[in-house]
């Protein structure tokens, strides 16, 4: 990339959000379901019918308002954005225009260890759309396509940022913070995969030094954070070159394809809709007292900033440890739990970063779905710390645990993993081996170090790693060194 | 006198009494039909199966010695812009024509529930968008009491129903004097209530910040009793108000005395039909024998509001009809190869001239750049619309207009020309724009045709209108007269 660019992005993120019932009926709001099963009168939107807002929903966005650190609207209201697609059964969105639930907070993400505040605009809600089924591979290759309205009505939070993130990796890491506050609030799954969680991003470059704003274009359909990253990476390199080649940015919405790795236009500004807005004439303006508000702050949970801190300071952890743990609100509880059993964050730490992570992201599940309970983790370590297994033994046990779920205990017993501490023992194969390898034994006399070692390797072969590799080192340095 | 040509109450006296069947009364209306329907067209679809298999019903009730509610057994009619479960719910449009909700409005459950015997659906101007009923896309229905002109509209079917004896009392809806400018020209009772007062769930929305639905009467009396039946919250609709609702029959007292009417000049200027403007000033007149103080005052903004219900309206209206797509149900163009041609086929196709006219304006209106200039300014006039009743009400108790310039005109007539059809609305429209409650009672024949005398209300305030409504009625005999048909 050019260094003498500078990158402007600003993120719209939609959030489904938790509630049972949709956002102006009673119908499920359950994922998945057979096609147009979770639907009723109002949220096909038939003739004659009329929305009522549930108040859950509103709940919801106070508190996704608050803990983005914004100012609740004492008075809001719903507005109506028309345009016409096949899955939107009125032909018009229920949605907050000039007047939104919360306004003017922000979200802090840290880069490169360095901690940088993003902006949010807005936070919103707005009712979620249905889903069209195509018959054929593609829309163009269909002969129909068929409309599930499940997720209609749908409660939805839109937040809108700032345009204050400066790279590709800065929104990244911006979502990722937003997506574990709202788990910490427990106002949305943030599932990406299942569309709960969905991110369009607003993306321009302008020369260091130029102060306005290039032209910019809006990116649509990135179902991961790698692939939000991966888009906006190649979207910055196509802007530069344009300019660099002379040419101007046109501002057009453009759409991420994940198997190519490049974005394609979908439609020019000249195409884009004017979605006439309006207020809703079927539903009252929304009046929201202080003290409701008051409830719901003296609800909020501890987020993940608050929970970093706190590990930081009570259990000592190194700043990059609690971020990575906290950065998901499973992960950290899952931390939290583990310490009631086990009294060494650090120790628990390089685990839960290591080991842990490495197998859960490899075996593409979530914290949740893990079958090492935290009494089993805390005790692993336990055993570790006794002496009764080695840090390398206890990678066994981890992979065998995660596998089956059984308690470590068990696992070194039956696999008789138990580490041998006794001196007399691990004499008898030091002399052994230092009798059955005299070339090495001559090399570390010479000062190659590196023969201690594989000394050291071949004891702990024989014993198929068992024996305390402490005590090893002692006697193979007690004899070579008289 | 024939079953089919008596009220509401007189006809729950001859049910509770056993002197009646429900049956009876039903049959009796169906004859009526038969007689005159021809002429009249005032149906979209009549349910005579179902509407027997109900009077049986409250005729079984009645037999096992069950108390029975005043609308129990007999038969209404419902404008079909309301949903009927399991029954065509058409609009009189082609895009509905073959629409069937899944389920009822809240007035058309209520109604069932009060033991109601539904007899049909009747006709209207293409999604309540007219004031002839000649924008029906079925066919126009006639008025009783001429059959060369129009019944009025967009309610036009319910106010003829109920003007030729075909039902009891009928169910229109009220967006700038749907309810009652068809009653004034079919020479019947009808009600506008306060916005909110009736549940406007499974009314098919025209203008949702101005629709709602009311009743149609052969008197006074069987208006405050059909209201007793429908009005109240409805937790299905967000804008219908959570209030107490009175028993209406209560204000039916003979007395006027010290009610102060209010009479707006603005309302007796150019174009009103000189012998319109003498029945209106008999019964200003009448009001005063009776003992009310009738005073001639001024509601400054009433120039603006046909302008503004004719932005405001349309705008609406164009966002409330976009669902009609051939999407998910009602009419589609088969022969379209793509989802956009499908969409402009079935619109092209679906819908009238009058409804496409207004989506346009609405579209229009609300573009962005021109938003500010007609739909948020149009807003801003309708708050000082009003903001002239509100004043008035600290005065007055009730003011009182007519309720259209003219009587009945003739087929045709007016139909060229929008504007000129726009304007017989005009009494009407600043009653539903202010959210206020306006009643309509025949007043007089003008030439053999009825003329309305229209009573304004502040916002809840049925009471008083059914209270000065129902004294004129006691001290005249107009709401007596009947169309020779």
């Amino acid at each position: 990339m050019s260094a003498d660019y500078e990158v402007i992005i600003g993120l719209e993120v939609h959030a489904e959000l938790k509630t049972d019932s949709k956002i102006f009926c009673c119908s499920s709001t359950e994922f998945g379901g057979d096609p147009n099963t979770h639907v009723c009168p109002v949220c096909l939107g038939l003739p004659g019918v009329l929305p009522v807002l549930n108040k859950k929903v509103v709940e919801f966005a106070i508190k996704t308002g608050l803990a983005l650190n914004c100012k609740i609207a004492e008075f809001s209201k719903f507005d109506r954005k028309n345009y016409y697609y096949p899955d939107l059964p009125k032909n018009y969105q229920i949605s907050q225009y000039d007047l939104p639930i919360a306004e003017h907070g922000y979200l802090d993400i840290t880069v490169n260890g360095e901690q940088k505040r993003i902006g949010i605009t807005r936070v919103h809600m707005e009712e979620d759309a249905g889903k069209l089924v195509h018959e054929g591979a593609t829309i163009a290759s269909s002969k129909y396509s068929r409309v599930d309205y499940n997720r209609t009505g749908v409660p939805l939070v839109e937040i809108v940022s700032e345009p204050d993130i400066r790279s590709p990796e800065e929104a990244r890491l911006y979502l990722e913070k937003l997506k574990a506050i709202l788990q910490y609030i427990d106002v949305s799954d943030c599932k990406m995969e299942e569309g709960s969680l969905r991110c369009d991003a607003n993306i321009s470059v302008r020369p260091v030094g130029q102060k306005e704003f290039g032209t910019k274009t809006e990116l649509k359909n990135m179902n991961s954070f790698r692939a939000l990253q991966r888009a906006l990476e190649y979207e910055v390199q196509r802007q530069i070159e344009i300019l660099e080649e002379g040419g101007r940015v046109v501002q057009e919405t453009r759409t991420w394809d994940e198997n190519k790795g490049i974005t394609l236009s979908m439609r020019s500004k000249e195409q884009a809709h004017d979605y006439r807005y309006f207020p809703d004439p079927d539903l009252v303006p929304l009046v929201i007292d202080e003290e409701w508000v008051n409830k719901i702050k003296s609800t909020l949970p501890e987020l993940p900033d608050q929970r970093k801190a706190r590990y930081v300071e009570q259990y000592g952890l190194p700043e990059y440890d609690a971020e990575v743990i906290t950065a998901s609100k499973a992960l950290s509880d899952y931390f939290d739990r583990c310490l009631k059993y086990y009294d060494n964050p650090k120790a628990l730490s390089n685990w839960v970063m290591g080991e842990l992570l490495k197998h859960l992201n490899g075996a593409n599940i979530d914290i949740t779905e893990c079958k090492i309970s935290p009494e089993n983790m805390a005790e692993l370590l336990t055993l570790i710390d006794k002496g009764t297994i080695s840090g390398k033994i206890a990678k066994t046990v981890f992979e065998e645990m995660f596998a089956t779920g059984e308690k470590p205990e068990k696992i070194v017993q039956d696999k008789g993993l138990v580490q041998i501490s006794d001196e007399s023992a691990i004499a008898a194969l030091v002399d052994e081996v230092i009798a059955n390898n005299p070339q090495s034994v001559e090399d570390y006399k010479n000062g190659k170090d590196r023969a201690l070692g594989f000394l050291v390797g071949q004891v702990m072969k024989a014993t198929k790693g068992k024996a305390n590799p402490e005590i090893v080192n002692k006697l193979l340095k007690e004899r070579l060194n008289n | 006198m024939a079953l089919y040509r008596k009220t509401i109450h007189e006809l729950h006296q001859l049910l509770k009494s056993k002197q009646v069947s429900s049956e009876e009364i039903t049959k009796s209306v169906f004859e009526r039909i038969d007689q005159v329907e021809d002429k009249v067209k005032a149906f979209v679809t009549q349910t005579r199966e179902i509407a027997l298999a109900k009077a049986k019903e409250v005729d079984d009730k009645i037999a096992r010695g069950e108390e029975i509610g005043p609308l129990a057994g007999i038969p209404v009619v419902i404008k079909d812009n309301m949903c009927t479960r399991g029954i065509l719910t058409t609009c009189s449009s082609k895009m509905l024509h073959n629409f069937v909700p899944p389920y009822d409005a809240t007035v058309v459950k209520k109604l069932a529930d009060a033991g109601a015997v539904m007899i049909g659906k009747s006709n209207l101007d293409e999604f309540a968008m007219g004031s002839s009923t000649e924008n029906s896309r079925f066919f126009p229905t006639r008025n009783p009491w001429d059959l060369e002109r129009v019944p009025g509209g967009s309610s036009g079917g319910s106010a003829a129903a109920v003007a030729a004896d075909e039902t009891v009392y009928s169910l229109g809806s009220d967006t700038g004097g749907s309810i009652r400018q068809p009653a004034s020209f079919c020479g019947v009772v009808g009600l506008k209530p306060t916005y909110g007062l009736v549940s406007r769930y499974g009314l098919v929305a025209f203008a949702s910040s101005l629709d709602q639905i009311g009743p149609f009467s052969k008197d006074v009396t069987d208006a405050a009793i059909i209201m007793n039946t429908i009005a109240g919250h409805d937790p299905c609709d967000s804008t219908s108000v959570n209030y107490n609702v009175p028993d209406y029959t209560k204000s039916l007292v003979n007395d006027v005395r010290g009610i102060k009417i209010g009479i707006p000049k603005e309302y007796f200027v150019e174009g009103i039909q000189p012998d319109v403007r003498e029945l209106i000033e008999d019964a200003i007149k009448k009001f005063e024998s009776l003992g009310a103080v009738c005073e001639e005052m001024s509601l400054p903004h009433t120039e603006y509001a046909l302008p503004v219900y004719y932005i405001l309206a349309p705008a609406e209206a164009s966002s409330n009809l976009a669902r009609y797509d051939g999407v998910g149900y009602g009419y589609r163009d088969e022969s379209a190869d793509d989802i956009v041609s499908m969409y402009m086929k079935t619109r092209s196709e679906g819908f009238g001239a009058e409804v496409k006219r207004r989506i346009m304006l609405g579209t229009y209106a609300l573009s962005s750049g021109y938003y500010d200039a007609y739909y948020l300014k149009a807003l801003k006039v309708r708050t000082l619309i009003k903001q002239d009743f509100d004043r008035a009400f600290e005065k007055y108790d009730v003011i009182l207009t007519p309720t259209s310039p003219s009587t009945a005109f003739k087929f045709g007539e007016k139909s060229d020309n929008p504007m000129e059809m726009y304007l017989s609305d005009i009494c009407t429209i600043a009653v539903n724009l202010a959210g206020i409650p306006g009643i309509s009672i025949p007043c007089g024949l003008s030439q053999g045709l009825p003329v309305g005398l229209q009573l304004i209300g502040k916002p809840l305030g049925e009471e008083t209108l059914f209270r000065v409504a129902y004294t004129y009625e006691q001290n005249t005999d107009h709401h007596k007269a009947k169309p020779s048909l």
